[in-house]
């Protein structure tokens, strides 16, 4: 074999197998690895080829057409949208996209019988999965297919079924090219991380995460904390019955997983959690919701409690308008219809307007933390996949100021 | 093989909600295009079927397959077998690749090339 030329993306067959986690066979896990060396390619070597186009032909014709600069990303993205390189570029995203939704629903729904079988053996008559068959579906989470995948967090292929989460948990790897870790919880991880380096003796004895959907973000929460008592809440019955068999596969027995929709909290009183979290939750709400989610979580909040909302970068004034355009492609070609104007907001103000004094607040950089010796470290240079980056901003605040 | 009553294999190929953006002046493009890259991946898996029955029969001489199925590259084999993923897309992306290359070369038309060299 001739010399390697870079960084190894690790194998498929490396992702971490739990009892609820869909096995692939050889070609599932091959079309896999091809999804991910392609989401790889597209965010680096082809990648690269967007800003070209940008500066060597887009810009200039914008120039010589409005005699000026754009003014927003907005007016980038109808620009590129006509150049031929981007439109090749985004055919391909989108369609490696569609590609990984095929693959991950055919494997999860030809072994749909016994994944089912699985989780009603760890689901069935534990008091840690509340469902309640009246919370409907809020039109943020229905109004399109979020990623792409088809009946997104909620649908189901036949009634009770866990086939949506367990497409979602079989592909996160390839879409994210493997920077998330073998259980794809890189972002939890982070959060873990990032406290025990900054608050070592903090405690927390109720938390309460939000959006949780399959879970993977909240069970090293849980793992990391073995003495808090953890709620993770979701609108979508059928992520919650694959996540809640997942953690209890994987340990976390100390998550009650409820179904619940997050902008209403009223069933739990004034100040009962010491942590309030969200893990790239909220670019999938709307205008409304992300407000009252922040206040409701405010309110439930205790003194000196946490709330953190991790997230990729919001667009600031000094993020460049190719950045901010180039950030924006999930929005309109991924299905994440409130991911633009989630970024665009400031969420500091978000914060403060829900209860928050603004010396209470925080922004920290996280970076996934995965097993290094079998996945490469997330790029945060020029060749990261923008907009699935396995590093992340943390919007924090304590209320009331830090834990004594 | 499952029991389950579900044609998984329609089933996957379930279309997301939500209506798709166009990428290419001519709608039939896309389809096309969806076949293609498909077809593209499909080597790419065929490849490391072929690539897994070499190393199993470097290693055993003789294999059944199941141990083709069971199968799970380790160590070099792995780092090995990812160089040769990103380098069959590179190769098969060759004309895009080429494209931003030529974002950024001011060549003149070959035909001026050919001008310029008869009376030079």
């Amino acid at each position: 074999m001739s010399k390697s030329s870079g960084v190894h993306v690790p194998p498929y067959r490396a992702v971490t197998k739990h009892d609820m986690f869909p096995s692939a066979t050889l070609d599932e896990a091959a079309r896999f690895d091809f999804i991910t060396h392609m989401n790889k390619f597209l965010a680096s070597s082809l990648g690269a080829g967007n800003k070209i186009a940008y500066e060597a032909r887009v810009l200039p014709a914008f120039r010589k057409e409005h005699g000026r600069d754009p003014k927003d990303r907005f007016e980038i993205r109808h620009a590129m949208n006509r150049d031929p390189f981007h439109q090749l570029w985004s055919a391909s995203k989108r369609n490696t996209m569609e590609m990984r939704q095929q693959n991950g629903r055919a494997i999860a729904l030809r072994q749909l019988d016994e994944l089912d079988a699985r989780a009603n053996a760890l689901n069935a008559g534990k008091a840690t999965l509340q469902l309640d068959p009246t919370v409907e579906v809020p039109r943020y989470q229905s109004a399109v297919d979020i990623h792409c995948m088809p009946g997104c967090y909620h649908g189901e292929e036949r009634p009770g079924d866990v086939s949506a989460g367990a497409n979602y948990d079989s592909g996160l790897f390839a879409t994210t090219a493997g920077a998330l870790g073998g259980l794809s919880d890189g972002g939890g991880q982070a959060v873990v991380q990032w406290l025990r380096a900054n608050y070592p003796n903090w405690k927390p004895r109720r938390v309460l995460d939000i959006g949780c959907t399959i879970g993977h973000n909240v069970v090293p929460l849980a793992l990391a904390y073995p003495e808090a008592e953890f709620i993770a809440i979701d609108t979508a019955a059928a992520s919650l019955r694959y996540g809640h068999a997942r953690a209890q596969a994987l340990g976390a027995m100390n998550i009650t997983f409820i179904q619940h929709n997050g902008e209403d909290l009223s069933r739990w009183g004034d100040g009962c959690f010491d942590w309030v979290q969200t893990t790239m939750f909220l670019h999938e709400l709307s205008g409304k919701a992300l407000p009252q989610i922040i206040r409701e979580g405010f309110r439930v909040l205790a003194p000196h409690g946490l709330m953190l909302h991790v997230e990729q970068p919001q667009y600031t004034l000094d993020m460049p308008l190719y950045e901010q355009f180039i950030r924006d492609w999930d929005a309109f070609n991924n299905n994440e219809p409130f991911w633009s104007a989630m970024h665009g907001m400031d969420l500091k103000q978000q914060m403060v307007s829900a209860g928050f004094a603004p010396e209470e607040l925080f922004v920290a950089a996280v970076k996934a933390v995965a097993d290094r010796t079998i996945f490469p470290e997330a790029a945060t240079d020029e060749t990261e996949d923008h907009g699935r980056a396995a590093a992340w901003h943390a919007y924090g605040a304590w209320k009331g100021g830090e834990p004594k | 093989m499952t029991e389950t009553t579900l044609d998984w294999m329609a089933l996957a190929n379930r279309k997301p909600k939500g209506k798709r953006p166009s990428y290419f002046a001519d709608p039939q493009n896309e389809e096309l295009y969806s076949i293609l890259l498909s077809l593209v991946g499909e080597v790419s898996v065929m490849r490391q079927r072929l690539d897994t029955v070499e190393r199993l029969l470097e290693a055993k001489g003789s294999i059944s397959r199941a141990d083709i199925e069971a199968y799970v590259p380790a160590g070099d084999a792995a780092a090995e077998r990812s160089d040769m993923i990103r380098e069959y897309i590179l190769r098969v992306m060759r004309g895009p690749m080429q494209a931003i290359q030529a974002m950024t070369e001011s060549a003149p038309p070959i035909d001026t090339v050919v001008d310029e060299l008869i009376n030079s």
